[in-house]
């Protein structure tokens, strides 16, 4: 019912672009992350939708309707949708029950009827207790309760998210954003949700649209963002990723010290975003042969290591190599720096992305 | 096709009301000095006779000299105050803080004619303690002087002076003066090397800030240099105005003073842009109070002493003033009358009517200003209106027009038909509005910066209108903030002389003009009595603000 549609959206400072030929559909109910670095043009899109800013080119739909566009412009207030802005943007000026009681008093509802569903809705974000209470007098998570209860109790038909925990301590982010999930399965309102953390767009989302200088970069469910990202950026911005450039000539594939069997990769520059536990490491290159057996070997020296308690993180420079690869191992595995180890590199778990530039 | 704007009507108006208020009074100031009176005919006779004669260049000689003056005594008065208040451990800094407000929002006209009581030539009470005491025959100080009239104006110039340097103070981080300190530098040598320099900018800044405004000023000249038989630019400029009035040449002998204030302007903004070092090192860094052993009772004396000259002993001898019978007999109870209260009030013509109107005008104009400045404050922080930053500037504009000027560039558009707005409310109330214009938009544009404005898009985005979004959420919120600039705004509107003076009517007096003609008659026990009434209103004004605006709301406007 509620479907958006953004179609060619653009959006200019001056001469230089914040938003660049974004096309994109939300199906009704959906949940759809944007993610991407600062300065990237996330929040510009945000508010476009919200209709703060209007667009250089491009339109912006619901269900159908236009509501944006370089010509007309839908006022936010008659857009139906909700926002939770970084800064909780909570009225002092207000108790939490007024703050939440607010754009349903605005519907010109029975004031019983608005009572009943305030009530309903702290109680559903845990606030039920504080509800008399000034905005000053809680706390920061609190705040981002009542900025949800706000947003959510006018059954908005689209709710938009600009880095709504941002402002909040690590444990807390965590567990709001379980809540911010917990609330949309409730609710199913179509949902964009910009952000720059990635654990919390794959926490949420069903689908993230990963941003990059105003443009999308790649638009997927959180597993194949992961496991196949389409591009350099995305597999570098999504988790760690170690990159092996190397040039095919058919039969092999030759990187930087070691080449490996082409294994029907055409002729031509190869590249490969490796996720560093999809290396193993070996004392010899004979272990495992069967589990490993059509992995990439290489023979390769510790260089550096860290203890993080869930792993070990390694440094491993191929012999040979000038380039050191990002390799995880359970806690149990020590190696000491120096030592000489064999890899086994999973280049089924390995992503095909386009070389770098310079080589291309 | 573009949609018409509704918001370009208001933009529309709110220009019209600043080319009325600021625009204009400029313009008709400036070509009426270029205009022959009769003829209309371009002419640079107006200049011819406004500086046709010796002492019309001398009283602007006395101007400059009396501007540079004042400055140096100032600083004299102020920077060793303002050191030992924001870094040393000097006792008592609260009631010196206080005791420096008090002095800043003391009319400077009020306190000359404390010092009139106290060192009046002879009949002044230090002169007659000097008498007593020495059995000499002729009092010590004539504060109808030159050296007088400096000493009044420096007493009440300094607290902005004082305010401005101890806040630079306040930001210069201790860790500097360590860090010079530990290369093995004393504590002296450390003051004059890097302290010194930090905060030079602002000194030099509030300096000149001083020097305009002692030039700016007609009260306290009228009531010392007249009688003393000397004449500065603005009494001048009054001279000009007394019957038969030649308006023309008041404004070609104005615009001088304009172009002066208008150049030391632009100097002084250009010295305090280039003082980021100072606010750079922030308040992060810890500030040391600087121990001075029995030294610090030294600058408290010091302190003690200057602030005894501005408001202890003048609030003295008017008080005494106000309430005797005849002020040179001094305190005894059979002296003691409230009769000049209620003459004033009640038997006077147009004393109590001049108190009514000083605050209509000062709430009129309050209201005006504030409301035309958040107007345009909003729209130029939200960018709703391309051009609006233009209406800003025209709120600002008005800062480097000294009053009596602008009373003149008022006199000028509006007096003539078809206006023939001389002598009403009206009028009064307009010229007040433009010469607070400033001070109302620094506030407006602070308190409107100081709102996110996400709360109001909070209140949009989920179905209220901007009217909704102001009526609910930012005028509540903005509320401590405007009645901070309302209060800053009435305060110096409602003793506000210099453009009163030339614009007044007969029953649009005063209570500032009432104040002057009262002077001229010379009943000092009733001039007493009209001062105390506005100190006491203006105690009662500031009072209110601290209570519902917060302790430092008067120093916001530096
Ligand atoms: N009002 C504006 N005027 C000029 N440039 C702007 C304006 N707003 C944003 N930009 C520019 O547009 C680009 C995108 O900004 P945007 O705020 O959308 O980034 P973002 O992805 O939200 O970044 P962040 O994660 O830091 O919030 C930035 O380069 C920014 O400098
Ligand atoms: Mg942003």
């Amino acid at each position: 019912m509620s479907r958006l549609q953004l179609h060619n959206l653009g959006r200019m400072f001056g001469v230089v672009p914040a938003v660049d030929n974004v096309s994109l559909t939300l199906t009704d109910g959906e949940f759809v992350s944007l993610l991407g670095p600062s300065g990237c043009g996330k929040t510009t899109t945000l508010r476009m939708i919200a209709g703060f800013i209007k667009p250089s080119s491009g339109t912006i739909s619901v269900s159908g309707t236009t509501i944006s566009s370089p010509e007309r412009m839908v006022a936010p207030e008659h857009r139906g949708m909700s926002m939770i802005f970084q800064s909780y943007a909570i009225w002092p000026n207000m108790t939490v029950a007024e703050n939440v009681a607010f754009g349903l008093t605005l519907r010109k509802m029975p004031s019983s009827e608005v009572r009943a569903r305030t009530e309903k809705m702290l109680s559903v974000v845990r606030l039920a207790h504080l509800k008399d209470r000034y905005p000053s007098e809680l706390s920061g998570g609190q705040q981002q309760r009542v900025a949800l209860a706000r947003a959510i109790v006018i059954e908005p038909a689209v709710l938009l998210l600009d880095e709504p925990l941002s402002n909040l301590d690590a444990n807390l982010r965590e567990e709001m954003r379980s809540e911010i999930r917990r609330l949309h399965d409730e609710f199913k309102i179509t949902t964009v949700y910009v952000t720059h953390d990635q654990s919390e767009a794959m926490v949420t989302s069903d689908r993230i649209v990963v941003m990059n200088q105003g443009r999308i970069e790649q638009v997927a469910d959180p597993v194949s963002l992961y496991t196949k990202p389409q591009t350099r950026f995305v597999a570098g911005f999504i988790g760690r990723t170690n990159f092996l450039d190397g040039l095919s000539d058919g039969t092999h594939i030759r990187f930087d010290g070691f080449s490996v069997p082409a294994d029907g990769v055409k002729a031509g520059p190869a590249s490969f975003s490796v996720r560093p536990q999809s290396i193993s490491i070996h004392a010899a290159r004979s272990a495992d042969e069967g589990r490993h057996g059509d992995a990439w070997w290489v023979q390769a020296v510790v260089a550096e290591r860290a203890y993080l308690g869930e792993y070990w993180d390694y440094g491993i420079t191929p012999v040979l190599s000038g380039q050191m690869l990002r390799v995880t191992a359970p806690p149990a595995t020590s190696l000491s720096a120096g030592q000489t180890v064999w890899l086994a590199i999973d280049h089924r778990q390995a992503a095909r992305v386009p070389a770098p530039e310079a080589c291309a | 096709m573009r949609r018409f704007d509704p918001l370009t009507i208001v933009w529309v108006l709110l220009a019209a009301i600043l080319a009325f208020l600021v625009i204009n009074p400029m313009l008709r100031l400036v070509l009426s000095s270029l205009q022959a009176v009769d003829t209309g005919d371009w002419t640079l006779a107006n200049y011819a006779i406004a500086y046709g004669r010796p002492r019309y260049i001398q009283a602007l000689w006395n101007t400059l000299m009396l501007g540079v003056c004042v400055t140096a005594l100032c600083l004299v008065l102020a920077v060793p105050m303002a050191w030992a208040v924001s870094r040393t451990d000097m006792p008592a800094k609260g009631a010196i803080k206080l005791l420096t407000l008090a002095a800043f929002v003391t009319p400077p006209y009020l306190g000359a004619i404390g010092w009139i009581l106290l060192a009046g030539p002879n009949a002044g009470w230090l002169n007659q303690a000097w008498m007593g005491l020495t059995g000499s025959g002729e009092g010590l100080f004539n504060i109808y002087s030159f050296a007088g009239l400096t000493f009044i104006i420096a007493l009440y110039s300094f607290p902005y002076l004082f305010i401005f340097i101890s806040s630079a103070l306040d930001t210069v981080s201790s860790e500097m003066e360590d860090a010079a300190n530990v290369l093995g530098c004393g504590t002296l040598r450390t003051m004059v090397r890097i302290t010194l320099p930090l905060v030079l900018p602002a000194i030099l800044g509030g300096a000149i800030i001083t020097f305009l405004e002692a030039i700016a000023l007609f009260g306290s000249p009228a009531l010392i240099a007249i009688p003393a038989r000397f004449n500065v630019v603005t009494t001048q400029l009054l001279q000009f105005f007394s019957p038969p009035v030649r308006a023309e040449v008041a404004a070609a002998y104005a615009v001088p003073l304009l172009l002066i204030t208008l150049c030391l302007f632009g100097l002084q903004r250009r010295i305090l842009r280039r003082r980021g070092f100072v606010s750079m090192t922030g308040k992060g860094g810890e500030r040391r109070i600087i121990e001075l052993g029995p030294w610090r009772w030294v600058l408290l004396g010091y302190s003690a002493f200057v602030l005894s000259l501005c408001v202890l002993l003048p609030y003295a001898a008017l008080s005494q003033a106000a309430l005797a019978k005849a002020w040179g007999r001094g305190w005894h109870l059979d002296n003691l009358t409230l009769d000049n209260f209620a003459y004033l009030l009640f038997r006077h013509e147009t004393a109590g009517q001049s108190v009514l109107n000083s605050f209509y005008y000062a709430g009129a104009a309050a209201c005006i200003g504030i409301v035309l400045t958040l107007s345009i404050a909003y729209i130029v922080s939200r960018r709703l209106l391309p051009g609006a930053n233009v209406l800003g500037f025209l709120c600002m504009a008005p800062i480097v027009v000294p009053g009596i000027v602008l009373a003149v560039g008022f006199y000028a558009a509006y007096a003539p038909p078809p206006f023939a707005l001389y002598g009403t409310a009206t009028l009064l109330i307009l010229a007040f509005t433009t010469r607070f214009l400033p001070v109302g938009y620094a506030q407006a544009s602070a308190a409107i910066r100081g709102i996110n404005p996400e709360m109001e898009e909070a209140v949009r985005i989920l179905g209220g209108g901007r009217i909704v979004a102001i009526r609910r959420v930012l005028a509540p919120l903005m509320r401590r903030g405007m009645i901070g600039a309302w209060l800053l705004v009435f305060i110096p509107a409602s003793r506000e002389l210099s453009t009163a003076l030339f614009l007044y009517g007969p029953k649009t007096r005063t209570m500032s003009v009432m104040l002057l003609d009262l002077s001229e008659e010379g009943n000092f026990e009733r001039l007493a009595a009209l001062g105390f009434m506005l100190l006491i209103a203006t105690m009662v004004i500031v009072a209110i603000g601290f209570r519902f605006v917060g302790r430092d709301f008067m120093q916001r406007r530096t």
